[in-house]
């Protein structure tokens, strides 16, 4: 019988070892100094949640189980991420709205778990949390900004919104798995933030005159491990060390 | 147009500090955003209480060439350094 809890860290954790290392991409390459180090934060602080939802998925699989091979020896049929975070970085628009995205995402599913009834969940939930309240406050700042700055600017974030808005549907799908885990109190049905967070882009966008897709269409499947090409790429170049030289360490 | 973004001069207030210090400076197109970037880049191994932000046109610096008329004047007055009384032995810490 599977811990309901095992998926719902497993989810949180792939969301941001995914996103983070997507991020880490654009380390040295990001259009000013000052994004660049944030960039970097934010992808060091996901992968700080990474790190503590994976090794709570591990203490609950036991059988020396660790954080770093649920990391580097999964295949990407395994990965329970959101398809969002597995888009490729295109652009800084589309790198930006991605973030934005997940972060309107991430910090409403922070506040629900926080004040959830599993205490290893309120603990990682809270640590990260004040991280998530930055990333959300800074990427909705530079959206809005560059959805009213020039045309140009505006143009690149209203097509980033577009090319991204079917792929983070999935992040509101439910299992039975989370309508157990919304029995027990532990945490929301992924279907419940919905309207709030679709609620919260609109409004965020319409600051900008930027449009929110009346499109209602969402690819699924990424909750049961049917993921985009995208993964495999990402995963190849993640994993590498670990497949080519098994057990290495540095 | 300038394409440049707008320079902002950084001051943060440490943990034990009283006063905020300048540490640097930074480009933003406005404060808001000039507050985040300086969160970021100068505050990131917890060094900050509270951070101000100022753009750099706005501040006025006094100009090298004229320190003489604005220094010197005060350098042979030792008088106006506390220095010519004693302390007496009670008082500990000043």
């Amino acid at each position: 019988m599977i811990d309901p809890r095992r998926s719902l860290a497993l989810k949180m954790g792939d969301n941001a070892l995914i996103l983070a290392q997507q991020n880490s991409k654009w380390c040295g390459h990001t259009p000013t100094l000052e994004e660049d180090i944030a960039f970097a934060n934010v992808s060091l602080d996901l992968m700080g949640h990474a790190q503590m939802w994976l090794n709570f998925v591990a203490s609950l699989d036991g059988n020396g189980q660790t954080a770093d091979k649920l990391a580097f020896l999964r295949d990407a049929i395994d990965f329970r991420n959101s398809l969002l975070c597995e888009r490729p970085n295109t652009d800084f628009a589309v790198t930006l709205v991605r973030q934005y995205f997940f972060d309107v995402w991430h910090l409403e599913q922070l506040n629900h778990l926080k004040v959830g009834t599993d205490s290893t969940i309120v603990g990682i939930s809270t640590k990260a949390l004040v991280e998530v309240e930055y990333h959300r406050e800074r990427s909705r700042n530079l959206v809005i900004k560059l959805g009213y700055g020039t045309e140009e600017s505006h143009t690149k974030i209203q097509s980033a919104i577009d090319s991204l808005w079917p792929y983070f549907g999935n992040l509101f799908e439910d299992s039975d798995l989370d309508k157990k885990l919304f029995d027990l109190g532990i945490s929301p049905l992924p279907s419940s933030l919905r309207e709030t967070i679709l609620g919260t882009i609109s409004g965020d966008c319409k600051l900008a005159s930027l449009n929110v897709p009346d499109n209602r269409f969402f690819h699924k499947g990424a909750n049961i491990g049917h993921h985009t090409e995208e993964l495999g790429f990402i995963l190849a170049e993640m994993q590498y060390l670990q497949r080519s030289f098994p057990n290495c360490e540095w | 147009m300038n394409e440049e973004w707008p320079l902002w001069e950084v001051f943060i207030r440490g943990q034990h500090g009283t006063a905020h210090r300048h540490v640097g400076s930074l480009h933003a197109t406005d404060s808001e955003t000039a507050m985040n970037n300086a969160r970021d880049v100068y505050t990131r191994r917890n060094e900050g209480l509270s951070i101000w932000v100022v753009q750099s046109s706005q501040i006025t610096a006094s100009i090298p060439s004229k320190k003489g008329p604005l220094f010197e004047a005060s350098k042979d007055k030792v008088y106006r350094h506390p220095s010519f009384y004693k302390i007496p032995d009670e008082v500990e810490k000043i």
